[in-house]
């Protein structure tokens, strides 16, 4: 996907300038805060699960390659095959070999935020299949020709009035005078629509929210049903998955199951969790005939012993976004990569370079709100501020923050200097500033001025205060 | 100051438990030094009406943090090395600021990690040194009846990030708050959501700081309070600023000029005398 992160400041300027968007962003901030609140709440032994959680990744990460060779081994066994992609083209190239094997017109597909990582629908789209997205919010941004703006809620800057306008628009079939002002008549009409879809898919492509090493099983969790018709109708299943989706046993995934959902929707669990080991077999009623599963790396395996190590227990459950006060201020798209919020923060600079997505990692005011909320306990401002010192060391970060940093950092190591300088500049702001107690204008403080005003200095410091009252040192 | 020997019986944090008043270094933050001295005083009434005594070591400035938020490690080691030399003979490091309370006992042993000189007097300190109303709640358990102050309207309270996250301060203000008389608490339904300050962020990246302060002030406003009350004069600064700069009649002060009944004079951004009219109005340039 291309990316847009070194426009950051303009993204979110636009972010911030869309009424939809604030409007949209503003029953977010709300919902899924109070439902994960709650659903913690109803679990006394929510923090001990996320503990476990955390070690049982750890351990995994820990002996990564032997979990993942256990699982392709498991996977053969039953009759699938293991497809191992060291970036994004591997995988494109994997999915559309797969798809050309079986003479494929039509492809369905569940969601999956590795499609978005490696650009999967326009790749398939130009190898000329027909690309269908069946989770509704990704059906809904698939017409509307956008990326997701949230990991597990992809049209989420999408009001519902929008989604009426955009399926009377491709929805041609149906009669104009249609009602479509209800979410229940917008989500029987998609329901309608992508039923037909899912009898003539071919090959359905689903993502994987665990790999199971013990059994060889990938697991999905959704609340529509989609992905299970996407991949139990056609006659091939490909699941694309990444390397740190893999956990040891079925009990490891059953234990992160219980803090994903409630970190994510607040739900106690996924409406379908659905576990799919190998094609059907002779005496099963349905299933696919053949199961392949995609492995991509893409830039994983390098966070693998490094201070990003830990990003990788990662679960993809959105709370760090739900809960960030710049996502829920400029959205996802502002991001302008894949992976938006806290999680985009460590993930876009390790996955396309600092010097890409070197915006995202300073986007943040260390409130700490997502590292408080991760339910794999990872964390995330740690990790930015990791980032920050790689630019700074890199010598990537701006020539007139460095200037300043170098200045202060040379008169705060002075003390003496230090309370000169001080005692000179408040002793002259806190005369110009006495009338009123604060500046509506500032040189050098435009940034700060422009949006709010700047309180005046009392005029002297405490230091000096506190040496003419004779204060003990 | 103390005998430096006296601070290795609290390296482990330990409250203070003997009869002696102990010896407090007041970490005034760059911003109190500069900005509003008077929260200073307060932290040194308050400290003394706990029974402690309280030193303003010389070689202090800043605790480092907008170098080590930066990325820039060498500098933030300095000043870090700075604040441990001048803070070694105390007892305990007081600073009204979660922030930099936070800076220091969480983060300057990370900062010498490699240095395992360093870490052990980083550490050290680290583990001796509190955010003020933290301090005088969970250290040293201060009576209600110590706090001898009047404050009559309702105040409102934000929970600033750092002391929130890094040092669990929620309920202490909100106790030594009960004790002042005339107060009446009206909590923020947000208290815990950020106001957009975030030290360099706020100049950084403007516009989304202005999104969050200006969401921030209008839930304060919405509160009706008299007053905005929180521990740290930066997210202080920020929301005053924005309070001001919208006209909202709100004012604004540091808990600890509230708890120390100093809190009789202009608020933060407001003139030294006689401007309530003018508070009214968004203030026209100074400049």
């Amino acid at each position: 996907m291309q990316t847009t992160t070194p426009q950051f400041k303009e993204n979110a300027r636009t972010a911030l300038a869309n009424p939809q968007l604030q409007q949209a962003l503003t029953k977010m901030k709300v919902g899924f805060v109070e439902r994960r609140a709650q659903a913690r709440a109803a679990l006394p032994e929510f923090d001990a699960l996320r503990d476990q959680a955390r070690d049982i990744k750890n351990h995994t990460l820990e002996h990564l390659d032997l979990y993942l060779e256990r699982f392709e081994e498991k996977v053969t066994a039953a009759g699938g095959h293991v497809h191992w992609a060291r970036n994004a083209e591997e995988a494109r190239r994997q999915v559309i070999e797969i798809c050309r094997g079986v003479e494929a017109k039509s492809v369905t597909k569940g969601k999956s935020m590795i499609s978005e990582e490696i650009a999967l629908n326009g790749a398939l789209e130009e190898a000329g299949f027909e690309v269908v997205e069946t989770d509704l919010g990704e059906y809904i941004i698939q017409l509307r020709k956008e990326h997701p703006s949230h990991i597990i809620a992809p049209a989420i800057h999408v009001l519902k009035e929008q989604v009426a306008e955009d399926f009377r628009a491709h929805h041609i079939q149906f009669d104009k005078a249609r009602p479509l002002t209800e979410p229940r008549q917008l989500i029987a009409e998609a329901r309608q629509v992508l039923r037909q879809k899912y009898l003539d898919s071919d090959v359905g492509i689903t993502g994987a929210n665990f790999l199971i090493a013990e059994t060889g099983t990938s697991v999905i969790v959704t609340n529509e049903g989609n992905g299970d018709l996407t991949q139990t109708l056609p006659k091939v299943h490909v699941v694309i998955a990444s390397l740190e989706k893999v956990v040891p046993t079925l009990d490891d995934a059953s234990a992160i199951l219980r803090v994903l959902a409630r970190s994510a929707t607040g739900q106690e669990f996924s409406a379908y969790t659905t576990f799919s080991t190998g094609p059907r077999r002779p005496d099963d009623p349905d299933g696919p005939e053949q199961y392949h599963v995609i492995l991509l790396d893409n830039g994983r395996s390098g966070m693998l012993g490094t201070e990003y190590q830990d990003m990788l227990r990662c679960i993809r459950c959105g709370a760090c976004m739900n809960h960030c006060p710049v996502y829920g201020a400029v959205g996802g798209h502002a991001y302008g990569w894949v992976y938006p919020g806290p999680m985009g923060a460590v993930l876009t600079p390790s996955f396309i370079g600092v010097d890409q997505g070197g915006h995202l990692p300073n986007a943040s005011t260390f409130c700490g709100r997502c590292a408080e909320v991760c339910p794999m306990r990872i964390p995330l401002p740690k990790m930015m501020r990791h980032y920050r010192a790689k630019e700074y060391e890199e010598g990537l970060a701006p020539p007139a923050m460095r200037f300043g940093l170098d200045l202060w950092g040379f008169v705060a190591t002075k003390p003496r200097l230090y309370r000169l300088a001080t005692r000179i500049a408040m002793g002259l702001l806190g005369r110009l500033g006495r009338k009123r107690g604060r500046f509506a204008r500032l040189p050098l403080a435009e940034g700060w001025t422009r949006h709010r005003d700047f309180p005046a200095p009392e005029g002297s410091t405490f230091q000096d205060q506190w040496d003419a009252m004779g204060g003990a040192r | 100051m103390t005998d430096p020997s006296s601070s290795f019986s609290h390296a482990d944090g330990a409250p203070d438990t003997s009869d002696a008043a102990p010896t407090v270094g007041l970490f005034v933050t760059c911003l109190v030094d500069l900005f509003r001295p008077r929260i200073g005083f307060a932290a040194v009434k308050l400290l003394e009406a706990a029974g402690c005594r309280v030193v303003a070591p010389r070689a202090q400035t800043c605790c480092g943090q907008p170098a080590y938020n930066s990325g820039d490690n060498g500098h933030s080691r300095r000043i870090a090395a700075q604040v441990i030399d001048a803070f070694e003979g105390v007892d305990y490091l007081v600073a009204p600021s979660g922030s930099c309370a936070g800076m220091i006992r969480a983060h300057y042993p990370e900062l010498f990690e490699d240095d395992p000189a360093m870490h052990l007097r980083a550490s050290a300190l680290a583990s001796r040194s509190y955010e003020l109303v933290s301090f005088l709640t969970d250290v040293r358990d201060m009576p209600l009846a110590a706090i001898e102050a009047r404050f009559d309207g309702a105040v409102t309270y934000h929970d600033s990030c750092s002391g929130l996250r890094e040092l669990e301060i929620k309920q202490q203000p909100r106790r030594l708050l009960s004790a002042v008389e005339g107060v009446r608490l009206s909590e923020l339904p947000s208290a815990e959501i950020c106001c957009g300050f975030g030290g360099a962020f706020c100049v950084k990246y403007p516009d989304v700081s202005n999104k969050m302060v200006e969401e921030k002030a209008a839930d304060i406003v919405a509160t009706g309070a008299d007053a905005l009350l929180a521990g740290d004069l930066g997210c202080l600064m920020n929301m005053a600023g924005k309070l001001k700069r919208q006209g909202a009649p709100t004012r604004v002060y540091h808990v600890a000029e509230v708890l120390a009944g100093m809190a009789d004079g202009p608020g933060i951004g407001e003139a030294d005398i006689g401007e309530a009219e003018e508070d009214a109005a968004p203030a026209p340039a100074d400049t």
